[in-house]
């Protein structure tokens, strides 16, 4: 490293340190910025592949009101990949790169979403569980040292909290309901509980880019953090539904003021990271079959608009 | 053929009376479509009346490394803000 680029590192480090944001014109470590790429991008990807798994039941919702309710969050998700795509193009990197990366496979999504929604109570376990511990991600990132993405993190959050709501309402509403429809719901946390709990990564001694993450304020607070923080809000709420947690070693710890809890099976983590998920290649599949026969859209849409341009140029000669 | 839309970035008026702000930006590929894009990405829940979109290549910015010669020379102008000139208390509406 020469002395300039030193010199411009303290001073960048110094600014972060500071509280200032970083915006996109503004002289960043190459690190940075593709830590940056790699972070918003898989984030974008995991709203748009999120969509998928809950896709699957709005045709099946059980009334109108479920099923307006679930297509509006879909559709968020749309526009929270979008949100986040245009931050990660302010850092130099084009659309069409970015989808070459989610279809290719080159780039990861979060790896809940290669878990099945086999029953209409997994559409509750997802809004409740899946959404719940995407929030407490996302609010940390409000305050994450990149200006566009930080932004997006605060719109993405404001619209985020009625999709937690209405999964808990699903839950609520099966928790409440017969026997069967108890069983549902439960069997439903059974299987969403632990992936869920995998959502905020390895454990900490076992994630090499915390520390520097920390430094540059991109993440405020460690994985192990974010996810005490998941059990201790979330326990209770499956109380208030009657259901169990599916963790013999899940038990409140009066010295510590949390909860503890039990060992999360890092081999199924790795696995499905690796690509070994249940729907990992389904989802690619879909994602892609959904690219390739919009091609003739996109291509249509900039013919159409072309000609509208010509047309107006010729009225002006 | 495969050619990227281009970049539009989009402001929102809130309400009348407010000024249109920034909120992002989006691909399409014309300002009619901007505009169509940014009603569903932007405005899902009554953020705005009025939107405007501009291609963001038509969007000159100044450059941050001349942030010193462009804004510093503003800091030491406490003369331009009112509490620079001392008066007496018992003077009011001033």
């Amino acid at each position: 490293m020469d002395n300039k680029t030193r010199d411009l590192e303290v001073e960048f480090q110094a600014r972060i340190d500071s509280g200032e944001n970083i915006e996109a014109k503004d002289w960043m470590p190459e690190k940075y910025r593709k830590t940056h790429i790699r972070q918003i991008s898989q984030h974008a990807h995991s709203e748009v592949i999120g969509m998928l798994p809950e896709g699957n039941w709005i045709t099946r919702a059980p009334s109108l009101r479920r099923k307006v309710a679930l297509l509006a969050k879909v559709q968020d998700e749309a526009g929270h990949g979008l949100y986040l795509y245009s931050a990660a193009e302010t850092l130099g990197i084009s659309r069409d790169q970015l989808m070459e990366q989610l279809n290719s496979g080159k780039a990861k999504y979060s790896s809940i979403f290669n878990y099945p929604t086999v029953t209409w109570a997994d559409i509750g376990a997802v809004g409740w569980l899946v959404d719940g511990a995407a929030i407490i991600n996302q609010v940390m990132l409000t305050k994450t040292s990149y200006g566009p993405y930080a932004r997006a993190m605060v719109r993405i959050c404001k619209e985020e909290s009625f999709h937690q709501r209405q999964g808990y309402e699903i839950m609520l509403t099966l928790c409440n309901g017969t026997e069967v429809q108890k069983a549902m719901a439960q069997d439903a946390l059974n299987r969403w509980w632990w992936p869920s709990m995998m959502m905020f990564g390895p454990r900490d001694e076992d994630s090499p880019n915390t520390e520097q993450s920390m430094k540059w304020k991109i993440k405020k607070k460690t994985n192990d953090e974010l996810r005490q923080q998941f059990v201790d809000q979330t326990v209770p709420q499956a109380e208030i539904l009657g259901l169990t947690v599916p963790d013999p070693d899940l038990k409140w710890n009066e010295k510590t003021g949390h909860y503890d809890f039990g060992e999360l099976d890092w081999e199924e983590f790795w696995n499905v990271v690796k690509g070994n998920g249940l729907c990992n290649k389904k989802r690619l599949a879909d994602r892609n079959k959904a690219w390739d026969e919009g091609a003739w859209v996109r291509e249509a849409a900039t013919v159409h608009a072309e000609k509208k341009a010509n047309r107006r140029l010729n009225k002006a000669v | 053929m495969n050619k990227e839309w281009p970049i539009w970035e989009i402001f929102i008026r809130s309400k009348n009376g407010l000024e249109h702000r920034h909120a992002g930006s989006l691909h399409a590929a014309d300002a009619e479509m901007a505009i169509q894009n940014a009603r569903d990405v932007y405005t899902r829940r009554q953020e705005g009346v009025s939107l405007w979109v501009v291609e963001s290549k038509h969007i000159t910015a100044s450059n941050p490394e001349k942030n010193g010669e462009l804004f510093e020379p503003a800091a030491d102008k406490v003369y331009r803000h009112p509490t620079f000139y001392t008066l007496p208390d018992e003077i009011k509406h001033m």
